[in-house]
């Protein structure tokens, strides 16, 4: 029976000195103990944190710049081809004009050589009915010197020049 | 049910338990039997003590393990070591009593003891089977630092000197990784939290019980293992640190119970009113049985330890036989290093039974 009776002493120093203990514990040795696993825990777990996100910045900053080198390559390429399309464009049109010009030098030359021609035709026949008459005069000189003659002569004459 | 799983995963450890619990009683009810015939016998020493001393010697030759284990258990007012021949190896411990006559008196257990180890009385107290009583018989109210109490504040001590040091540590590089000692404990006490306080208690109010929690686990866990120590004091195989520890229990878990635990005990929901005459009382034993079975585990199981390594080292003087010592030293050695871990257990399942009670004591509403 002792073994199972409680000592008055023994409960009075075990109140105490646990409850010193408690206290003192929980001041100087729970307390930074825990409020500092807390706190590294944290810290761990946010440095865990920072390196994913930096990790899955890293992967868009990359994804990025690639989007950026292709639409570079793309924007120079449809630089390169409007380029060309322009200088194309270009070449047909100095061709164009080019042709404008010769087919209009040439209109101009045929136009020339059309009036030199008909001045030179003109001028033909002017000697010719010059020669003509000079002719006609010497060739009636020596046929008219009957005056009959001579009328019916220029008459007949007459009515020709009119006819032409 | 966390206590369920854990009692799932420790179902070897619960086994060497039961083994045990079943040892204790039994070694326990032996001992009733050794209790009785140890007063008989303690008449018969002081009647042949009276009459003559070369009788009494040659009574106390005769081997008595009944007397010499519940010596072993129980406390003292000295703290005696070994005992080679005549010389005994004892601390003699200050003794404060209180009677209402003769106020506060403080004075060394030594007193107690003549030059030839005989117990006499001094200034009208009497040492009678460690308890100090008056001659006039007066109430005596006995303060003394017992072995038990030596043994509380020498593990106070230490404890102190242990974790506050820690706790230094930990104060001055918070986010450095631990060294030393501190790495030794640390995953203890991450263990406390994580898998006591936390699982038990839950994530929102584990925090303001973990300093009791880390008391109690480190304070009964150190006393057990000084408990095995050669020599060391049984002191949480004493029911009046049990019954210290269950009573501190007790008011901690009522003292943060909240309404649904209160209407769990007096208004069970989702059951007949009529069952409510019959749950209400068994309700309210229970709050009281929780404590009172903290009490009694933690005193039967350390206590149990103890009459268990006794008996066995008593064997050999028993049968007088130097050989048993081949069979009996491996089988106690072994049997210490199952205290070792029952040292360890019993601190583990006292701190998580408490956690268990404060939580359901903090549990809030949500069904």
């Amino acid at each position: 029976m002792e073994l199972i009776t409680p000592d008055f002493g023994l409960i009075f120093w075990q109140l105490l000195v646990f409850g010193i203990l408690f206290f003192l514990l929980a001041k100087f040795a729970w307390k930074p103990i825990i409020q500092s696993l807390a706190e590294r825990e944290q810290s761990i777990d946010e440095a865990i944190k920072l390196s994913e996100t930096t990790r899955a910045e890293m992967a868009e900053l990359k994804a990025g710049n690639e989007q950026l080198i292709a639409s570079a390559r793309a924007e120079r390429d449809a630089l390169i081809k409007q380029a060309k399309e322009a200088s194309d464009a270009m070449i047909a049109q100095a061709k164009l004009d080019a042709q404008t010009a010769a087919n209009q030098e040439i209109e101009k030359a045929r136009v020339a050589f059309e009036q030199e021609k008909a001045s030179a035709v003109a001028a033909i026949r002017k000697e010719a009915a010059t020669l003509s008459l000079d002719l006609a005069e010497k060739v009636l000189k020596s046929q008219l010197k009957d005056k009959a003659a001579q009328e019916k002569l220029v008459t007949e004459w007459m009515a020709d020049v009119k006819l032409s | 049910m966390p206590i369920k799983t854990f009692f799932k995963k420790m179902y070897f450890s619960n086994i060497i338990l039961g083994l045990l619990l079943s040892f204790s009683s039994f070694s326990l009810l032996a001992n009733e039997e050794a209790v009785a015939h140890d007063t008989t016998q303690a008449h018969a020493d002081t009647a042949a003590h009276a009459a003559a001393p070369a009788a009494h010697e040659a009574e106390s030759t005769k081997f008595d393990p009944g007397k010499l284990i519940l010596h072993h258990i129980a406390d003292e007012h000295d703290w005696h070591f070994f005992t080679i021949g005549h010389f005994h190896a004892t601390l003699p411990l200050p003794c404060i009593v209180y009677t209402a006559s003769q106020g506060v008196q403080i004075f060394s257990s030594s007193n107690f003891k003549n030059e030839h180890h005989e117990e006499i009385p001094y200034n009208g107290f009497v040492l009678e089977h460690g308890k100090i009583h008056a001659e006039n018989g007066e109430k005596v109210y006995d303060f003394s630092i017992t072995k038990n109490v030596a043994s509380l504040l020498v593990s106070a001590v230490l404890l102190l000197t242990i974790f506050i040091g820690i706790g230094k540590r930990y104060k001055e590089n918070p986010h450095r990784a631990p060294k030393g000692i501190q790495s030794m404990f640390e995953p203890i006490i991450i263990f406390v939290r994580d898998e006591i306080a936390k699982n038990n208690i839950g994530e929102k109010h584990y925090r303001r019980f973990m300093p009791y929690l880390l008391t109690v686990f480190f304070f009964i866990w150190f006393n057990n293992m000084l408990g095995l120590v050669p020599g060391g004091a049984n002191l949480t195989g004493n029911i009046a640190v049990t019954l210290v520890l269950a009573i501190i229990a007790f008011f901690v878990t009522n003292f943060n119970g909240r309404s649904t635990y209160w209407t769990h005990i007096f208004a069970m929901p989702g059951v007949p009113k009529w069952m409510l005459v019959i749950l209400t009382p068994v309700e309210i034993v229970g709050i009281f049985m929780k404590p009172f079975s903290l009490m009694v585990r933690l005193f039967a199981n350390i206590t149990a330890g103890h009459i268990i390594l006794l008996s066995l080292v008593s064997l050999i003087f028993i049968f007088e036989n130097a050989a048993l010592g081949l069979a009996v030293v491996p089988f106690s050695l072994f049997m210490n290093v199952i205290e070792l871990i029952v040292a360890f257990i019993q601190a583990f399942i006292f701190t998580m039974l408490v956690s268990t009670y404060i939580g359901a004591a903090v549990e809030e509403h949500h069904h």
